[in-house]
């Protein structure tokens, strides 16, 4: 127990606002305003002009706002040992939420993912993500004082397994790897080394490079590296051992990860990377998608077009222009500079929480903080990336910014979830 | 496990770790956004392509009306059908196919091909489908999603009549499109006739609109409220000289017959009739089957699409001896009192020229009504032989000279396609052929009947009977009378051509021509109450039977028409070329044609 401890009975409840991190607050409203605004300009048509026309997703937004604002209220009304109590039961209530939308849910786009609840659309993925954040930072809470044996090591990876496995069977591969970002979390927790993160990247450059060159040439070039690097450490005869052995593996790699998309991947995820390999590929189909986009992107310029004045999204080139593909709208009304402050709130609010994770004195507040940090780094990496052409097509939202209830009510509870623990850091271990 | 130390300092490096990578992947993409919306424009282009068509809008092609009016070439609306690929849904192709009478072979390859060009813009998918078909087939269109007409013009014609002087319209080809900034693919110009010569007017001025268009092609508004729009201007339309009434019974008259009628008005060189035969129905050459049908008359052993009218080159025979006559007078070879006897033919030299017995002696005027070649041969060589002339070459060139200001041996370059200038023998010719020293007017002495080293289109036999008919000079023969409005005159043809010989000698041979008439060769075309002055040909053809030739004017005295009739293989000019003359005039003066067996006659004959 820390000196300071105050027990939080005993202190006057002057607010439930209070300790909470303003200026994460302020950036999250900043968001919101300007998710709601783009979808207002993504998808603003002339019969239907005004903000709060609720027939059209621009009113629907302002509707999902406001009930997030109520939900995030909620969470900080909530006692703050209630989320460590019920992380596991949380989770639990996803997991079966996901079996159920395999057994009754609707398909939307090719995926099984929807709940219809009174004519309104619920997307329990979303909301797992913050389960699995939950029982993970209760797992590793759990686990801090033991010896990080293989046992203690693997029940996260099985964890997060347990989601990422049902999401694959909606054949939503997109929200699946966003369970892949919590790789970040049980790397700051030193459950992974950074030699193997480095390594998990390296090959999938190693990957793309085989998609852009002849998977002989990188091999001839490999050899070539090694026998090089071999003649330089030929005094230690152990050394040239095992780097034989490497580079067996990584010829062995590179050959079969040639092999594994060819064969393993479907046609349309093939698609999906070989337009960023490639613009001109499939311009009709799959690379219209990403050509659209980059053409409302890149018609920007540096300071855009001016609110309301795309013509790129708003004329339906661009898929998605609400969801998905909502930073098209901003790239081609705000220009370079627009794209450079969105981007600069969020590398602000993921750093940001970082900062606050750091700051936790328990673990599960902490670990919490990076799973929330990790997945939204993951959604603004891809849904941006894939906008630039720099990450394959995945339909994942941007937070905050894309129409979508699910998405918005689901990162709003995360954050004020995370607010809250950390506005009682203090009172938790 | 890691002591607390070890496991903090370890932490805080991988923090660093963690936020170097989030803060580099920021990094990279603002890398990536600078490269692709502030340093590659191609993005800006792409955009603009994307959401900006220009819609060209047609005008209407100018209407050719006749001299007094009446509408001889419009135009009727079709429609292309055309195809946006990307919005063709499911459709019943069973009913498509029946509806456009085309087959599934053909429905499939032109999906494909226009799937091929583009999927998101229109494309071609059935050319000029008729007004009536469009109607059957315009309720059924929005079952088709993706298909849509596009309406054009075609030229259509009142009458099947002057498809030569009309000329034709089609596609412009690329070595016009590269050329001439104006036309693009698939915009249609004057290929010959008036529509070639006049294709500045008739063609108007396309207007265009750029309209803001969504994804699925779908207009959406204009652009920047229609500032870069602009209205397209219909052609202008044309007024031709031809006489509708008379082109008609021309084209009746000739028919079953080659030859040409070419009819002038003499006070103003307006063509009333340019007939040519064979001819063609000018709606042959519209629209898609133009082409096959192009090829078609090229084939035609009869030659159709060979303008005689303006092209054909036949030595002028007797009608010549009244020029010739023209130049003895005005340089002094003969006077108006100048009288021979002619013993039935000329010789001299060798050289023998043969004449028909007719009564004696003869002076200009009668020479001319009798057609006597003796008279002809003895006048050329005078004038030739005049003492002023240091040389033949002198002599010859002067009657060239005086040939060319009455319009032969050269094009008018009027508004009128394709003219040939015809041939004259020259010094040059002849000293090429027979040596500087080598010849003398009895060499060329078939010059003085028109035969030899001579051709004359039928134009220019119709120019030269306007010229006696004004005593002297000439218009232009021309064919559009008047640009946008019947009294606004085509300016280009106003000022008068004033010939080399004097008014006088004119006067002596009008009244030639019409003693040749009254009582001359051309006696049997006298046409009741109406004097005409003519002049009978019969062109002697070492390929076969004579051309009948025969030029005339009428009224004698304030003429309104002149005339040039030629008739292939049909033996005297006498006997076919004049009564087909006399029933022009007496149609173009009267309005009827009140001797039916003599109209008959013609009518009946084939050559």
């Amino acid at each position: 127990m820390n000196k300071y401890y105050i027990p939080s009975n005993m202190r006057p409840q002057l607010s439930i606002f209070k300790n909470i991190d303003k200026f994460t607050v302020l950036v999250y409203f900043i968001l919101i305003i300007v998710g709601w605004l783009s979808v207002y300009a993504a998808e603003i048509k002339d019969t239907h002009q005004s903000i709060f026309d609720f027939s059209q997703h621009y009113g629907k937004q302002f509707v999902w706002i406001l009930t997030a604002l109520v939900l995030a209220v909620v969470i900080l009304i909530m006692d703050v040992k209630f989320f460590p109590a019920f992380a596991y039961i949380i989770f639990g209530v996803g997991i079966i939420s996901l079996i159920g939308v395999l057994l009754f849910g609707v398909t939307v786009n090719a995926t099984k993912a929807w709940f219809h609840v009174g004519g309104v659309a619920i997307q329990p993925s979303e909301f797992v993500k913050y389960a699995t954040a939950l029982a993970l930072a209760r797992l590793i809470y759990e686990s801090k004082t033991r010896t990080k044996t293989f046992q203690v090591i693997i029940k996260p990876f099985i964890l997060i397994a347990i989601p990422f496995v049902l999401v694959v069977m909606q054949s939503d591969m997109g929200t699946s790897l966003v369970f892949s970002s919590f790789v970040i979390v049980l790397y700051r927790e030193g459950y992974i080394s950074g030699w193997l993160l480095l390594l998990g990247i390296l090959a999938v450059i190693l990957f793309v490079m085989t998609l852009l060159v002849n998977e002989f040439y990188i091999m001839g070039a490999l050899t070539i590296l090694g026998i090089i690097t071999a003649i330089f450490l030929r005094k230690k005869p152990s050394a040239v051992k095992q780097l034989l052995v490497v580079l067996i593996l990584v010829n062995g790699y590179v050959y079969s990860a040639d092999y594994a998309y060819n064969e393993i991947l479907e046609p349309h995820q093939r698609l999906r990377i070989a337009v960023l390999v490639d613009e001109t590929v499939d311009l009709r189909g799959a690379g219209y998608n990403l050509h659209q986009s980059k053409i409302a992107i890149g018609s920007g310029g540096l300071t855009g077009k001016g609110f309301l004045q795309g013509t790129q999204t708003k004329f339906s080139f661009v898929p998605e222009q609400g969801t998905d593909f909502i930073f098209c709208t901003i790239g081609e009304e705000w220009g370079f500079v627009g794209s450079t402050l969105l981007i600069g709130l969020f590398l602000t609010l993921i750093i940001r929480i970082i900062i606050l994770a750091e700051r936790q004195r328990s673990s599960f507040s902490r670990v919490f903080g990076y799973a929330l940090a990790s997945v939204l780094f993951f959604h603004f990496m891809v849904n941006i990336g894939m906008t630039i052409g720099m990450v394959p097509v995945m339909g994942i939202p941007l937070p905050y910014i894309s129409y979508g209830g699910s998405s918005l009510w689901a990162f709003t509870i995360f954050l004020f979830t995370f607010l809250k623990l950390d506005s009682r850091r203090l009172d938790l271990l | 496990m890691l002591n607390s130390n070890q496991s903090s300092e370890h932490a805080s490096r991988r923090r660093v770790f963690i936020i170097i990578f989030i803060i580099l992947t920021g990094i990279i993409f603002l890398a990536r956004l600078f490269y692709i919306q502030v340093i590659d424009h191609r993005y800006k282009v792409y955009a603009s392509s994307n959401v900006q068509r220009t819609i060209t809008e047609y005008p209407a092609r100018g209407l050719i009306y006749d001299r007094n009016g009446e509408l001889l070439v419009y135009n009727e609306p079709y429609y292309d059908l055309m195809v946006i690929p990307a919005q063709v849904g499911e459709i019943d192709t069973t009913e498509f196919i029946s509806l456009f009478d085309i087959t599934r072979e053909q429905f499939d390859n032109r999906m494909q091909s226009a799937r091929h060009f583009s999927r998101f813009t229109p494309s071609l998918f059935q050319r000029q489908i008729s007004k009536d078909s469009y109607a059957a087939i315009q309720e059924k269109l929005f079952r088709f999603p993706g298909f849509f007409v596009q309406p054009r013009t075609l030229r259509k014609y009142v009458h099947p009549i002057a498809a030569h002087t009309f000329g034709y319209v089609g596609e412009a080809g690329p070595s016009v499109i590269e050329n001439e900034p104006y036309y693009r693919q698939g915009d249609y110009i004057g290929i010959s006739g008036i529509e070639k010569h006049y294709e500045e007017e008739l063609r108007g001025h396309k207007g265009s609109r750029i309209v803001m268009v969504d994804a699925l092609n779908r207009a959406i508004g204009s652009f920047q409220d229609g500032r870069y729009d602009t209205m397209a201007v219909a052609g202008t339309d044309l007024y031709s000289s031809l006489d509708m009434d008379l082109q008609i019974y021309g084209e009746k008259l000739m028919q079953n017959k080659r030859g040409s009628i070419v009819a002038v008005e003499p006070s103003t060189g307006q063509i009333l009739a340019l007939v040519t035969s064979p001819g063609y129905d000018p709606d042959l050459l519209v629209g898609r089957v133009r082409s096959r049908n192009y090829r078609m008359l090229q084939a035609d052993t009869l030659n159709p699409l060979f303008n005689r009218a303006l092209m054909a080159n036949y030595p002028p025979g007797s009608v010549f001896k009244t020029a010739n006559f023209l130049i003895g007078l005005q340089e002094g070879g003969i006077n108006a009192n100048s009288t021979y006897s002619c013993p039935g033919h000329y010789r001299s030299g060798g050289i023998t020229i043969r004449c028909r017995p007719h009564p004696q002696p003869v002076n200009p005027i009668t020479a001319i009504q009798h057609s006597c070649n003796t008279f002809s041969a003895i006048q050329f060589r005078n004038t030739l032989e005049l003492p002023k002339f240091e040389s033949m070459q002198e002599a010859l060139t002067n009657w060239r000279n005086h040939l060319m200001s009455m319009g032969f041996a050269r094009a008018f370059n009027s508004d009128l396609p394709h003219e040939l200038p015809g041939l004259l023998g020259s010094a040059d010719y002849y000293d090429q052929v027979y040596g500087t020293r080598g010849w003398r007017a009895l060499t060329v002495i078939s010059l003085s009947i028109g035969q030899g080293e001579i051709g004359t289109t039928p134009i220019q036999l119709a120019n030269f009977a306007a010229i006696v008919a004004n005593r002297g000079f000439y218009h232009t023969p021309h064919v559009v009378k008047a640009i946008g409005a019947p009294d606004n005159l085509n300016p280009d043809y106003i000022e008068p051509n004033y010939t080399t010989i004097d008014s006088m000698h004119y006067e002596i041979m009008a009244e030639a021509m019409f003693e040749t008439v009254e009582a001359g060769t051309g006696r049997f075309s006298r046409i009741p109450d109406i004097p005409m002055a003519g002049k009978t040909g019969t062109v002697q053809n070492p390929h076969g039977e004579n051309h009948s030739a025969f030029i005339a004017f009428a009224p004698v005295e304030e003429p309104q028409i002149a005339i040039s009739v030629i008739v292939e293989n049909a033996g005297s000019g006498a006997a076919w070329a004049a009564p087909i003359s006399s029933l022009m005039v007496e149609k173009y003066l009267t309005g009827e044609i009140k001797r039916g067996w003599f109209e008959q006659r013609i009518l009946d004959a084939k050559f």
